[in-house]
């Protein structure tokens, strides 16, 4: 660091030398944001301005000779009275609401586990990150792999522990496992994110607050609902807000799992416009789809931003 | 923290939970093991019914990784000149010779190009934001850093047609630069946050002493804020980089060729009749490395990462 | 320090990219990434010997092989000069002009289509279908077929016991039903220790797996797509009794006869299945046959092959697919003499000994051809009976509607087998009507 008194014994710099040694302030920020701001404009607000445009026409992306029509909300009324697709909302809604929560009971109790620092909590940390350092392809494509009764671990391991034949039963099949098994893959995968998370908040309340609380002769348990919950709250809200947005968009894992079988136990709203995407090439269609898809991301997180603020002022 | 704390767990209670995440960490480590030793089997090992644990190694799945076989008619492959190394052995004992090296190590290298590239252009980008959202009056700026962070919600599919026919006409569809920008845009709100905060942690008196000294902005962003803010860097370099090194929806939908990376070509890797489960999963393997080793080198910044900032040290 | 790497990284990608595109005595063919796709590569060093052009393959994995493909010919990409594509595929390519019209070509290099089997040039090559309008040359012939553990059916204990309860010899089925009632034999039993099922079959959901399956039964109870052709008639044919009746003995066989866990399952799954010792029989197609001779496992003198059987009709489910010459490739004389090269009697001779599925009648109507392969006797027969899907331009859109209503009444067991066809005739119709052909 420049010693100031020798600093103040130069000359202070006034702002038009500055300027003319180097860009005035206001320049410099933003050169620097205007980067970024383009960026974001070019990749996703003129492509989602131009998925709207596209929703109101009957356009095929792989039909390049073809007329383009404007058929008005036509595609909206045909999406939004398809039973079909109220099922994949309902199989959507289902996975959300199933994944987040044993991913915030599990998340939440492992970092309240670690946080006792116990010896070696540090690398224990370490490995349970694992799984999610893989890719989704991966994993969706092996999953399948370990739930194949007969030569898979899953089954193996259910048979060894409990003698339930591993052939009895088939985590991917009929029977009605089928939205269970996608779940505890996605928790396998994700519940480490939510621990962390959940980590940083029990580590950023100061042991203060526990000391009083000792004084003032609360239980452990009461410390925990009336301190720890609250505390941790927010951040468990966080949480839950990146994961629900991650898996409502997430189609790759559970189609190599399912393809969305057996039937349409297991098709999500995502894989569905995936395949009238990209397979069927219903491109007007499909951006109406995208755009309810959105619309109805958007609404929730909005509402929930409002509440975890709430939350967190108190 | 001192031994002597009131709020220190007590010795048991320490002891129950370790137990516990022991057993959590063993639990989900199973999957990833069996992935691991799936790599070093040999193709009739990997589905064998019931499952084998115990298994004579074999490096069949990683020479099948990296080479392309092919079989030859009976009498030609008698008269062949003994296999000159160790995999051509292996390939030979599987009844088919070399036809040549697979495409693997080209997606990997891709992977690499567009996975570093992206995360860089996201570092770079983000840091320059992240620097004038701090210090200076940047015009609307609670709007301008809302609106980046609000294309963090936007379900990739929604924009993947518009930017199909986009990359399209631009000619950006299967090119490195094509998916290093789509991975950065991806990326850069999760950057700005995050660096942001560390940003507005450095103390503004180390610039304007800088300032004082003769620097110009430039210079004291270039000597001064840069190095003080390499450890926040760092840690959003691992968050960037898990998403661009997996990313499999756009990687499929918009590379063939040239840009492909690794994920959508590792879960398919299919061998004599049939998926070659030893291969794909010494792909796997091989792939989690890079990662796997940046994050246990960075650990101790996973946490402040994750949160978008929100945890202070 | 990291950053001068990534500078140098990718600007190594960018002259890669550069050099890649630039010379055109090279040529490019894609195809899916499988066995014969590798046996082409040793084939084609000839060609590269011969030409002086220099071979590269791009081979995609079949699960993403025609999401890639049609990407690429959609987006104009530049990657393939020349493509194998599906068979369903054509009526997109010919009619977007993805492909180049071969007929001018044929004509000059005096390459007659009469020389190939016509099963195969009226599945690959024409557009519209039946009309002499060539967009492809047949490559590799392909049906869907059947393999059994040769091994299991001669042990006298099983013989003797299947034939107390059937009163016939345990054999290669020679209907639908017989069939079935092997692989309810074989469900369950104790082989060598270990519990072994029926057979391995297509259930798969995402793709075309159950399709390919179930079409196996349909077309041999006389399934047919229209009342006659052309005319989008679907009512009578596509739910008429018998494919009813199909479509129930497919479910029948999935609930009684196939291992616990294959609810999903295609080519991939059913070769594990097989491979590991789970099943007595499994459907396949052809082009993995080689492979599955070659087995060290269940390979060899273990095995045998047999052809769909018919109940109604002999039939089978038509794979493989013709070479086709990109439309905006820029080698286009290149492109066209691998063709013509490929065409060559004494090519296709050694692609069949390869493991690639010649169509051309140089060689299946050789006298010695059937005792080339235990399996070639199959593949002649199977070949005089096949059958394909839709290949419309919408062809994707009715797949994926025959893909769901397929899965959801054999696997998940929703509805009966008259719903599923008469839902199917909707979904379809709607299709056509949005096409404009109806």
């Amino acid at each position: 660091m420049p010693n100031p008194i020798d600093a103040a014994a130069r000359a202070t710099p006034d702002p038009l030398a500055r300027r003319i040694r180097g860009l005035s302030d206001r320049t410099i920020a933003w050169l620097f944001v205007a980067p970024t701001i383009f960026l974001l404009l070019a990749i996703n607000i003129f492509p989602l301005i131009w998925t709207v445009r596209l929703s109101f026409t009957n356009y095929r992306a792989n039909r390049p000779n073809e007329e383009v029509e404007f058929v008005g909300l036509r595609n909206y009324i045909r999406i939004l009275t398809d039973d079909g697709i109220w099922a994949n909302m309902q199989t959507t809604a289902h996975f959300l609401f199933w994944t987040l929560f044993f991913q915030v009971l599990i998340g939440f109790t492992l970092a309240w586990l670690i946080n006792r620092k116990f010896k070696g909590n540090d690398l224990l940390t370490t490995l349970i990150v694992l799984p999610m350092m893989l890719s989704p392809a991966v994993v969706g494509n092996f999953w399948t792999f370990l739930y194949q009764p007969q030569i898979g671990l899953v089954n193996y391991m259910v048979e060894l522990l409990t003698g339930t034949p591993a052939s009895s039963f088939s985590m991917l099949g009929p029977g009605g496992y089928a939205p269970w098994s996608i779940i505890i893959v996605d928790t396998w995968m994700w519940t480490p994110f939510v621990m962390l998370i959940c980590l940083a908040g029990l580590r950023s309340i100061p042991d203060y607050i526990y000391e009083a609380a000792e004084i003032d002769r609360a239980s452990k348990w009461r410390q925990f609902w009336t301190l720890t919950v609250p505390m941790v709250l927010p951040f468990l809200m966080l949480a839950v807000l990146f994961r629900g947005i991650e898996n409502f968009k997430m189609f790759d894992m559970v189609v190599l799992l399912t393809g969305g079988g057996p039937g349409n136990e297991t098709l999500l709203a995502s894989i569905d416009l995936k395949r009238e995407a990209f397979e069927k090439w219903r491109t007007g269609y499909s951006s109406a789809y995208a755009i309810i898809l959105f619309v109805t991301v958007f609404g929730l997180a909005s509402i929930y931003v409002k509440a975890l603020n709430k939350v967190k002022e108190r | 923290m001192t031994a002597y704390s009131i709020t220190e767990p007590s010795g048991r209670s320490k002891l129950v939970a370790g137990l516990l995440v022991t057993l959590y960490t063993i639990v989900t480590l199973l999957p990833l093991v069996w992935i691991i030793s799936t790599g070093f089997k040999s193709g009739p090992d990997s589905i064998s019914y019931p499952p084998k644990v115990l298994f004579e190694p074999s490096l069949e799945g990683y020479v099948n990784l990296f080479t392309t076989r092919t079989r030859v008619a009976a009498e030609e492959f008698q008269n062949l000149p003994p296999p000159e190394t160790w995999y051509d052995e292996i390939v030979r004992d599987q009844g088919m010779v070399i036809a040549g090296p697979s495409r693997f190590g080209e997606r990997f290298l891709n992977s690499v190009i567009i996975g570093f590239g992206s995360t860089f252009l996201s570092i770079f980008l983000g840091t320059l934001a992240a620097y004038a959202f701090s210090r200076f009056k940047v015009p609307l700026k609670d709007d301008l850093l809302f609106f980046i962070l609000s294309t963090r919600m936007m379900p990739p599919i929604a924009v993947a047609i518009p930017i199909y026919l986009m990359y399209r006409e631009l000619g950006l569809s299967d090119t490195h630069l094509g998916m290093i920008l789509l991975y950065t845009a991806v990326n850069i709100s999760l950057a700005v946050w995050l660096l942001k905060g560390f940003i507005d942690e450095i103390p503004r008196e180390y610039e304007e002493a800088a300032l004082i000294d003769g620097y110009t902005r430039f210079q004291a962003f270039r000597k001064v804020v840069l190095p003080q803010a390499a450890t926040g860097i760092a840690s959003t370099a691992i968050f960037c980089l898990i998403f661009a090194w997996n990313e499999y929806a756009f990687a499929v939908l918009l590379t063939s060729g040239t840009a492909q990376t690794a994920p959508p070509f590792i879960p398919t890797i299919i061998g004599v009749g049939g998926q070659d489960w030893p291969a794909v999963a010494a792909g796997a393997t091989i792939f989690l490395l890079p990662v796997m080793i940046f994050t246990i080198l960075l650990r101790k910044h996973l946490l402040r990462g994750i949160t978008f900032g929100a945890v202070r040290k | 320090m990291k950053a001068r790497l990534l500078a140098a990284c990718s600007a190594a990608a960018i002259s890669v990219a550069g050099m890649a595109s630039a010379q055109s005595s090279e040529l490019t063919l894609c195809w899916a990434a499988w066995d014969p796709a590798n046996a082409l590569v040793e084939l084609s060093k000839d060609f590269e010997t011969q030409s002086g052009i220099k071979m590269n393959f791009e081979f995609v994995p079949w699960p993403n092989f025609a999401d890639r493909m049609l990407n690429e010919l959609n987006s104009g990409g530049q990657l393939c000069d020349l493509l194998i594509g599906d068979s369903q595929w054509m009526g997109g390519a010919a009619e977007n002009g993805w492909y180049v019209k071969l007929n001018d070509f044929f004509d000059k290099e005096g390459i007659s289509m009469d020389d190939f089997a016509p099963a195969t040039v009226y599945a690959y090559s024409t557009w519209p279908k039946g009309t002499p309008n060539y967009y492809a040359l047949p490559a590799m012939g392909d049906a869907n077929g059947w393999f059994y553990r040769k091994d299991w059916f001669a042990r006298p204990e099983i013989q003797e016991e299947f034939k107390a309860k059937y009163g016939r010899d345990l054999a290669e089925p020679t209907s639908q039903k017989e069939l079935l009632e092997i692989a309810q034999f074989f469900q369950g039993r104790e082989i060598d220790g270990k519990t072994v099922y029926g057979a391995s079959i297509f259930t798969e959901r995402g793709s075309e797996g159950i399709t390919m399956g179930a079409t196996g039964a349909l077309y041999a109870w006389g399934f047919k797509y229209e009342n006659s052709p052309g005319s989008y008639d679907m009512q009578g044919a596509v739910n008429s009794p018998e494919a009813v009746e199909a479509l129930e003995f497919y479910k029948e066989l999935y609930k009684t006869g196939t291992p616990p866990g294959y609810d999903n399952a295609y080519m991939e799954q059913s070769l594990d299945a097989f491979k590991s010792g789970q099943v007595a029989m499994a459907m396949n197609w052809f082009a993995f046959f080689p492979g599955l001779y070659a087995d060290p496992n269940t390979g060899g003198d273990k095995i045998d092959f047999f052809v769909n059987p018919p109940q109604n009709v002999a039939a089978s489910t038509l794979g493989g697919q013709g070479i086709s010459v990109v439309a905006n490739t820029d080698n286009m004389d290149g492109a066209l003499a691998y063709i013509k090269w490929f065409a060559n009697p004494d090519v296709q001779k050694k692609w069949w000994s390869m493991g690639g599925y010649s169509c051309h009648k140089a060689v299946l109507d050789d006298p010695n051809f059937v005792n080339t392969a235990p399996f070639a006797g199959d593949f002649l027969q199977a070949m005089g009976g096949v059958q394909d899907f839709w290949q419309e331009p919408a062809y994707a859109q009715l797949l994926l509607a025959m893909q769901e209503r397929l899965h959801n009444y054999i696997v998940a067991d929703q509805g009966t087998a008259q719903e599923a066809l008469d839902g199917l005739i909707a979904d379809w119709t709607e299709v056509f009507e949005d096409e404009g052909k109806l």
